[in-house]
């Protein structure tokens, strides 16, 4: 995994009509392919994250942990490979590839927290400066709450990337200097891929990776210095 | 010492006692052990507290016990789902109390109770608003919080395979929370695809180890519908 690789991924991204939702996602999500390392064992989240199976290349060798109890998932099962006994974390039926193991929830949550998996793959509401996430609780008073396995994997994953788009719709930049949302995990997010670029969060605070149709003095403006100092 | 076979679900459930605490096996609906929810409900018993990850989906299985008022609180991971309307109705209106757990706590939690562990010091949300309150404790640099087992006075679990002893095999993604809940509970009732005899199953190939099981009820077996 080089940078020279992910950049050549994200000048993709960049098109002259806009985007929809879905064309984001998916161009984040294959950003996000790309950078796996070879065999990597890793989790993707419920929602946008799930898409990054649809852009691993051929031959990558990723062995995909589902948190309810099964490590090498394939994909999405359809007609009569429907299984009731076969889902996702989202609840979708899917499909087991060669080599797949299942397991019990405390083993897969042990396998989590222990620091087996390379890399999981996480949505965001907000990420800070110093890597706290937020991703599972707007905190409004008539949210029902439901964190499911995310506090677990944003603790326990090797590497913890996010992605999301990098603003808000109203325009708010999503990577912040301190979360206003209730936290996930402290410290724990490692890279953040949005449509705008990906970011890297370490003891020294956040780099940018690349950039994907804008400038790193853009993005300096939008998100401020406590986000990224000049 | 063979484990008890059930001929009707409802025979399976009959002690559940008014107040117990119910671990709830499955991961939405896999490895829901729907047919022993139904006759849980016909049974009767109310004031529960249920231990599962969801809390119910549609209007079947746990939702049905739901919606017929028998739970005074549900312990789960992920209650909000697009199809979670039984519990959304009963949370807003104040008549369900909710205990949000991660995930993964939910689980060691229960494994801690089945494997004698008098609490645990874990990671898993330090620093959220789910660790408030909570002790912690700093282990070689790292903050951790101490978590205490759930124990149920029964389990209700889905699995594939049971033989006459009891040993119990699960299907795929079905098996999630089943072995786990089938360790922390007093008495463990498994609704199986099928039992078969004693030997049948590889002793190799044997998740939940009869130990732990105290009646099985195969498909087919008898649902006391009320004349």
């Amino acid at each position: 995994m080089t940078t020279s690789q992910t950049t050549s991924q994200t000048t993709s991204q960049t098109t002259s009509s806009p985007r929809t939702k879905h064309e984001i996602a998916a161009a984040i999500a294959a950003d996000v392919a790309a950078a796996f390392p070879r065999g990597a064992y890793a989790n993707l989240g419920i929602g946008q994250p799930t898409l990054v199976a649809d852009h691993l290349p051929p031959g990558s060798g990723v062995v995909l942990h589902t948190e309810n109890g099964m490590l090498n998932m394939g994909p999405a099962a359809t007609g009569d490979e429907v299984d009731p006994d076969l889902t996702n974390a989202g609840k979708i039926p899917v499909t087991e590839l060669p080599g797949a193991a299942y397991f019990h929830h405390a083993d897969s949550f042990a396998m989590m927290r222990g620091g087996h998996l390379d890399v999981c793959v996480l949505g965001a509401f907000q990420v800070s400066a110093t890597g706290d996430l937020a991703n599972w609780h707007t905190g409004a008073p008539d949210a029902i709450p439901a964190v499911g396995g995310a506090m677990d994997l944003a603790i326990g994953a090797k590497e913890v990337w996010v992605m999301m788009t990098l603003l808000t719709k109203d325009g708010t930049p999503k990577l912040v200097p301190e979360c206003t949302y209730p936290l996930t995990g402290l410290g724990c997010v490692d890279r953040v891929y949005t449509d705008l670029g990906t970011f890297e969060i370490t003891r020294d605070g956040v780099t940018v990776r690349d950039v994907a149709g804008t400038t790193v003095e853009a993005l300096r403006d939008l998100l401020g210095p406590a986000v990224l100092p000049g | 010492m063979s484990v008890e076979v059930c001929t009707s679900y409802d025979e399976a459930v009959a002690d559940v006692a008014d107040g117990s605490t119910v671990l709830v096996g499955g991961f939405g609906m896999a490895g829901m052990p729907v047919h022993l929810i139904d006759a849980l409900i016909r049974q009767g018993a109310t004031d529960l507290t249920v231990v599962s990850n969801n809390a119910g989906n549609g209007d079947t299985g746990l939702a049905a016990l739901l919606a017929a008022k028998r739970v005074r609180t549900v312990i789960c991971s992920f209650p909000r789902q697009a199809d979670s309307w039984v519990f959304d109705g009963l949370y807003r209106a104040g008549d369900i109390e909710l205990e949000v757990v991660p995930q993964g706590n939910l689980a060691e939690r229960m494994r801690a109770a089945g494997a004698g562990i008098g609490a645990f010091y874990c990671p898993t949300a330090v620093g959220t608003p789910l660790s408030e309150g909570k002790e912690t404790r700093e282990i070689d640099g790292r903050t951790y919080v101490l978590e205490y087992p759930i124990r149920g006075d029964v389990a209700l679990i889905g699995a594939h395979l049971s033989d006459r002893m009891g040993n119990l095999v699960y299907r795929k993604t079905a098996r999630n929370f089943g072995p786990v809940m089938a360790t922390a509970a007093r008495t463990v009732v498994a609704q199986v695809d099928c039992v078969v005899e004693t030997g049948e199953i590889d002793p190799e190939h044997v998740v939940t180890p009869s130990i732990y099981v105290d009646r099985v009820v195969p498909a087919g077996a008898r649902e006391e519908v009320p004349a």
